[in-house]
């Protein structure tokens, strides 16, 4: 049995293709993956993300417990509203998943985490917060949509009232405010600019269709999964899973070694992965001839060999990008085995595009 | 259901085929099939000249999705690609059995077309899928 989000029915009035996507009933694409990609690169796309889990924790230790928690530090987190990226990791060093921490105050936090991984971080979650005075609440009774590209902004502005306005005007990157009866925050997963919003089920429709008369184009999720990978940003279950480092997937910046003392979940297990560069990394391919780099495909690198870990043609960029996990010995090019060929490849840093351009 | 036009053949592998006559055929991919892969980014054509046989993987379709073979639903001399689909895979998913076709067969034998599917055997097929 599928589980729908609240945006079922607008999702089929647009005339969405629907698929079974780790148990939900999601739009894959609405006619056009390419030109709902293009949509959010050059104009303004939206997303329905309700499927996601959001988690509140509150009490006393709500600081302590995250800092045990996750491996990015939330003492950097001391103005209201800012986010943090990181990792959940298991004593392996493995990653749980990855996950957004909303900062509201010492006592007070929002997690979103993946919908595929829910189960398993909820029981985690609260497993290691036992040992902590907090409560963790699951927020099932909110939507969430995002709306991305260069004109997310100024679109959803016409849709707002004046104080949610005045609460968004000039909102960094990577900040969340409470307005009104949105939730609104400066983040998403397309390399663009634009807000992820989190509305009550019982608004969530009206959302949609006031965002949509806005000149908001409806996305699936096979454009959001083109977006995230031009932006080099990971796909938990693809790039990243309970047997891969975060030291292998491009997550050593969402590390906080410092302060020393600090003894999150995984910290012993990184550690020596870090002191011993055991790890393989995360790199960026790029194919300029002909053909599609798919996930799951083998790397053969100086060294050794390693896999693709996603893969796709790039809409943006006219050709074939993917992430791939390889020896730390990897040069400047690689091959791939393709269709039962070996394909060269360009080895960059794993982004591709940013605020529409190449960055290649 | 998806548009299956009463005037042409089919196989079961979705591509269709289309008589232009002097022993030529047009071939393509049915809206069914593109449908099934999603938005076409690339298409691999075979040779002019190319001998084909029936049933030989002879041109790519790359979606989106996935990389599918594209069979010759039947044998002979390949004597027209179309060279728009180079910069427009797209035309492929727009226009399926119009300005999509794939290419041009110079039939070896006519007979062969009796091993294909009329509409109503295709629709049946893909009724089963």
């Amino acid at each position: 049995m599928t589980s729908k989000t609240v945006l079922h029915a607008k999702h089929l009035e647009a005339g969405a293709k629907m698929v079974d996507f780790h148990g939900w009933e999601m739009p894959i694409n609405y006619g056009s993956q390419i030109e709902e990609h293009h949509a959010v690169r050059q104009d303004a796309g939206m997303f329905d993300v309700s499927h996601m889990t959001i988690v509140d924790i509150e009490g006393v230790d709500a600081k302590a417990f995250l800092q045990k928690l996750v491996a990015n530090d939330v003492a950097k987190l001391t103005v209201a509203g800012k986010a943090l990226y990181t990792g959940m990791l298991n004593e392996q060093g493995g990653v749980i998943d990855d996950l957004i921490i909303y900062f509201f105050t010492e006592t007070q936090y929002r997690l979103v985490v993946n919908s595929a991984t829910r189960e398993k971080d909820l029981a985690h979650i609260g497993a290691v917060a036992a040992d902590f005075e907090v409560t963790v609440t699951e927020r099932p009774e909110y939507a969430m949509i995002a709306v991305q590209g260069p004109n997310a902004k100024a679109k959803t502005a016409t849709i707002l009232d004046e104080q949610q306005q005045a609460a968004v005007e000039g909102m960094k990157p990577f900040f969340g405010v409470q307005a009104d009866d949105l939730f609104i925050a400066t983040t998403g997963y397309t390399g663009e600019e634009g807000y992820e919003i989190v509305v009550h089920n019982d608004g969530a429709a009206d959302l949609w269709q006031k965002l949509l008369d806005a000149g908001v184009r409806p996305a699936g999720l096979g454009a959001r999964d083109t977006l995230r990978l031009e932006a080099g940003m990971n796909l938990y279950g693809s790039d990243m899973d309970e047997t891969v480092s975060p030291l292998a997937a491009n997550m050593a910046w969402t590390i906080a070694w410092e302060p020393e003392e600090r003894d999150f979940i995984g910290r012993a297990a990184i550690t020596k992965q870090r002191a011993e560069k055991s790890t393989d990394k995360l790199v960026g391919l790029v194919l300029e001839s002909k053909g599609v780099l798919r996930g799951g495909s083998k790397v053969i690198v100086e060294g050794g060999e390693g896999v693709i870990t996603s893969g796709t043609f790039s809409p943006t960029l006219g050709f074939s990008v993917a992430l791939a996990r390889v020896p730390r010995s990897i040069g400047e090019t690689a091959q791939v085995e393709m269709r039962k060929k070996l394909v060269d490849v360009k080895v960059v840093k794993p982004s591709f595009v940013r605020n529409g351009k190449s960055i290649i | 259901m998806s548009n299956i036009p009463s005037e042409l053949k089919y196989a079961t592998s979705h591509e269709w085929v289309r008589a232009e006559g002097n022993g030529e055929y047009t071939v393509g991919i049915t809206e069914h099939a593109q449908e099934l892969l999603g938005d076409m980014v690339f298409v691999e054509l075979p040779e002019v000249d190319d001998e084909v046989d029936a049933g030989e993987d002879c041109a790519v379709a790359e979606s989106v999705k996935a990389a599918s073979d594209i069979y010759a639903p039947i044998g002979g001399t390949i004597i027209a690609v179309n060279e728009d689909l180079e910069d427009a895979p797209e035309t492929v998913n727009n226009d399926a059995y119009g300005d999509g076709w794939l290419f041009r067969i110079k039939a070896s034998d006519e007979s062969e077309l009796d091993n294909l599917l009329d509409a109503e055997g295709y629709a049946n097929s893909i009724d089963e899928d």
